[in-house]
């Protein structure tokens, strides 16, 4: 550019801004839309992107993967047993491995690959159900709460009240009593689906619940409601408008926490031997099941206990990318 | 017959005694230190009469002696008696209803106080007690009266003649307490002797010294135990808790305990522990038998409560015998020994696998077939009609749901057996329940393995002592539980014929051995291959681990594992 000439004349430019301040400049920038800040705001952070990314691979993982990967998870082939994943053969070139099983197999010689799909499939879905099932009722629950003074100290009392609840107990009982007539209508599988999912997510709402009632209550205080109040908008409105979009970050934080709460409450119900059937893989379960020979096949714990931890640091690092993204306060920063 | 092996086996004892003693060690009472043992399963009493648990039988018996016991071989050998009564040394009416026993000269308890008839004689009162609920209660079966004849002797009378007289005092679980003791204890006052349901006073090499219920226990040696120089140990710790998995690593890995009680576990995982160096796993070959028990009634949830696995309500399935032989067929029992068991295994057709002389030769089910089995279901009219791969038949699929306690190795036999089913065409569901629900015998839970609600149910079961004869009378007719007897009872499969019954009253008239013998096989046999009321898997042997510096461990599957731990002494 330093060897283009000097525009002669006056500059239009400076022309204008020489009018002063009685100029109403256009906008520097085209308008941009609120999503696209957010989307702008949440790829800076890298943890979120890596936890997105890792969610949708294993989303994927699970729900294609019986596609590509054909083995029957239950199949026994005890032939086949306790071969190791192909990857032992890097350093071990007699290993008991082969590209037929490349995660291995286990005591039976079931493949390992094929049960850690399956496996995902139930324990995100019921994370996933548990979680969605434990929100609503828990933001329902706070927001009724913190929002109608009336309502406050009995929803309150009560959300105390499960909350003593030790909840393993209570689990059995409800196993006890339940499992006979969901498994006659829904089969076992699914009737235990919908077992743990209800009973998951009707006992861990407590604590969405406690910290939206205390964000509603504080926000509700805030000019902006006063105002909307003013201009006669409806308690619902309020709500939904001004409330909700307010209170959504503590939301998804304590749903990364459900999540692994609930995938993590399903294996304690396996193994204690009142969740699933037990040929029914779940990776809590394929985890439990392998401590025994944990220093034998170490895979068979690594797997799918990896799996369970990037699973759970992903949402929660998704969680957080979220909440700064949506924060119009942290937003830009 | 019988008596003639009791007492060539009490001398065999004898002859043997001097030879366990002169095994390497010998000194001064106490003086190679604490020994610790660790049972998975927490004690939480110490008198055995109050509680049929194992580990609480066990713990005691440390303590607690009976007037004679089983040793490693099965064969009765003398503890607080001078010798075995037989009909042959008079000990033993001609009529079979009386038994003598003498106890030993200048016997006294830990506390320095003799040992006499009394004692003996207030044991039986105190398990006989019509208000107390004695766990034992069953050794003491047709005792009419007990009488102390002088110091020494004591009688027992039986209302009818007993082939088998060792029932009462004889065996780890029916040991003799102190009269001065739990004399206040009767009755409904048993469970409320704190101090002495926890601290009992014996005649063993131990005494305890500190008893925390549910935890562990410490016990220190008996300085009036009758046998100079035992035990070598001055302390036991006995620690209870965890599971079979790090018990065994305590042992054999770490080198924490010197021994470990019932290490289910699967070969590989032991054999990789044992890898350690630390210790090894012994093992030894009882009753203990793997099972799949058929239920006989409808355990359907659209029953009514009162009816619901009861005798009333046939099962649509298992009624059939056909039905039940092809799933035994189905069943590879060589490859189950293999994948759960090992060495500490063998596979077995028979309810009443040990003792030999009691062991049928009932082989055929070894083999598995699974054509014959499809060609069995075919024969019986269950064909897959619909051509989803479960037989069905009258518009019932043949689908069995299939139960048991958690444990890694039976969750694998679970899904193997379930593969063979699925290849015959039976559709299988599996549950497995926690084991203390399970075999806990609570009536108010559905899961209990005596209620049954479930077609067919997978644990093991085995008989104390060497005699089948109460084991084999579990399945007479009316034995079920069932809601009238609150769910107890041990015929757990409904298994009902009146022959059967007549041979159970034979069987309890007959004093000759080889008679008892072949009639207890023909009841097995009944049992097993001709009914297939009982599919007999495995049996199982007792596993243990003990430290390679412990001597004188030798496991014992007829009596209380801990039965000679006054021999034990630490290999230096």
């Amino acid at each position: 550019m330093t060897d283009q000439p000097l525009v002669s004349g006056p500059d239009p430019e400076i022309d204008e801004q020489a009018l002063g301040a009685l100029q109403d400049k256009g906008p520097m920038a085209p308008p941009r839309s609120q999503w696209r800040d957010v989307w702008d705001q949440f790829k800076r952070h890298k943890g979120a992107i890596f936890g997105g990314g890792f969610l949708i691979f294993i989303t994927l993982f699970v729900l294609i993967g019986p596609y590509i990967w054909t083995l029957d998870a239950q199949k026994l082939d005890i032939r086949a047993k306790d071969m190791r994943p192909v990857w032992t053969l890097l350093w071990d070139g007699s290993a008991n491995a082969a590209w037929a099983h490349p995660f291995g197999t286990d005591q039976l010689g079931r493949d390992l690959l094929a049960t850690m799909i399956k496996g995902g499939r139930a324990s995100m879905a019921v994370g996933w159900a548990a979680m969605i099932l434990a929100l609503l009722i828990g933001t329902f629950v706070g927001v009724v709460a913190g929002y109608f003074r009336r309502a406050d100290f009995w929803l309150m009392r009560f959300t105390d009240l499960v909350l003593s609840l030790p909840i393993l107990p209570l689990l059995l009982v409800a196993v006890t009593l339940f499992r006979q007539p969901l498994r006659a209508n829904f089969g076992p599988e699914t009737g235990m689906f919908i077992l743990i999912v209800g009973v998951v997510g009707i006992t861990s709402w407590m604590q969405t619940a406690r910290i939206v009632r205390g964000d509603i209550l504080a926000l509700k205080e805030r000019e902006f409601i006063l105002a909307a109040r003013s201009i006669g908008t409806k308690n619902s409105k309020i709500i939904r408008r001004h409330l909700l979009p307010n209170v959504i970050s503590p939301i998804t934080v304590s749903a990364t926490l459900g999540l692994a709460t609930a995938i993590i409450t399903e294996s304690a119900l396996s193994f204690l031997g009142v969740g699933f059937p037990s040929d029914f893989p779940t990776w809590g379960k394929l985890l439990a099941d392998a401590v025994l020979r944990m220093e034998q096949f170490p895979e068979r714990v690594l797997l799918p206990g990896v799996a369970i931890s990037l699973t759970v640091l992903s949402v929660n690092y998704l969680g957080d990318g979220l909440r700064d993204a949506l924060d119009p306060r942290i937003r830009g920063r | 017959m019988k008596l003639k092996t009791l007492m060539l086996g009490a001398a065999a004892s004898f002859a043997f005694a001097p030879m366990a003693m002169a095994d390497g060690h010998e000194g001064e009472r106490g003086r190679d230190g604490e020994v610790k043992i660790l049972y998975w399963q927490a004690p939480s009493i110490l008198n055995p009469f109050l509680s049929g648990g194992t580990k609480d039988i066990e713990a005691s018996s440390l303590v607690l002696e009976p007037l004679a016991r089983y040793d490693e071989t099965g064969e009765m050998v003398p503890f607080l008696a001078v010798e075995v009564p037989t009909v042959a040394n008079g000990g033993v009416s001609e009529d079979l209803t009386t038994i003598t026993w003498k106890i030993k000269e200048g016997l006294t308890w830990s506390d320095g106080t003799p040992v006499t008839s009394a004692d003996v004689k207030f044991t039986a009162e105190y398990c006989m007690h019509p208000e107390g609920g004695c766990a034992q209660g069953a050794f003491f079966d047709g005792v009419e009266n007990v009488e102390a004849v002088d110091d020494q002797t004591v009688k027992v009378t039986f209302d009818q003649p007993k082939p088998n007289p060792y029932g009462p005092f004889v065996g780890g679980q029916s040991p003799i307490i102190q009269a001065a003791q739990f004399a206040d204890c009767l009755g409904a006052k048993a469970p409320e002797c704190t101090e002495a349901n926890y601290n009992p006073i014996g005649t063993g090499p131990f005494k305890v010294a500190d008893f925390k219920p549910n935890d562990v226990i410490q016990y220190e040696a008996n300085e009036n135990y009758r046998e100079e120089g035992k035990p070598a140990f001055a302390q036991v710790t006995l620690k209870g808790g965890g599971d079979a998995n790090s018990a065994g690593r305590a042992v054999l890995e770490t080198g924490e305990f010197d021994y470990a009680w019932n290490l289910q576990l699967a070969p590989d995982v032991i054999a990789k522990m044992e890898a350690a160096g630390y210790g090894k796993a012994i093992t030894g070959f009882g009753p203990l038998l793997e099972r799949i028990e058929m239920n006989l009634t409808n355990p359907s949830p659209d029953l009514p409560p009162e009816t619901r696995a009861t005798v009333a309500e046939p099962h649509p399935i298992l009624s059939d015998v056909k039905v039940r032989k092809a799933l035994s067929m189905a069943i590879d029992r060589d490859l189950l020994t293999e994948v759960g068991y090992g060495q500490a295994g063998a596979p077995t057709c028979n309810l009443v696998p040990s003792p030999a002389i009691y062991a049928s030769d009932n082989t055929d089910c070894l083999v598995q077939d699974i054509e014959g089995a499809k060609a069995l279901l075919e024969d019986a009219g269950w064909t897959d009609s619909d051509g989803d791969g479960v037989r069905d038949k009258d518009g019932m699929k043949l689908s069995l749901l299939y139960q048991t306690s958690n444990n890694a190795v039976r969750q694998d036999f679970q899904a193997l057996i379930k593969d063979w089913w699925s290849q015959i065409g039976v559709e299988t569901e599996l549950r497995n329940i926690d084991g203390s629900v399970f075999f806990g015998g609570d009536p108010g839970s559905p899961d209990t393995f005596q209620k049954f609600y479930a077609d067919v149910e997978m644990y093991a079961n085995t008989f104390n002592g060497t005699d089948p004869q109460q084991y084999l009378a579990a399945y007479r007719c009316g034995n079920e539980p069932k809601p009238s007897s609150q769910w107890q009872g041990e015929n757990i499969n409904r298994f009902c014929d009146p022959a059967y019954d007549a041979m159970i009253d034979e069987l309890g008239r007959t004093g000759d051995l080889e008679e008892r013998s072949a009639l207890a096989k023909k009841m097995n046999d009944m049992l097993t291959k001709d009914t297939y009321t009982i599919v007999p898997l495995v049996n199982r042997a007792r596993v243990s681990a003990h430290a390679n510096s412990l001597g004188g461990v030798v496991l014992n599957v007829w009596d209380s594992e801990l039965w000679n731990v006054g021999d034990w002494y630490r290999i230096e």
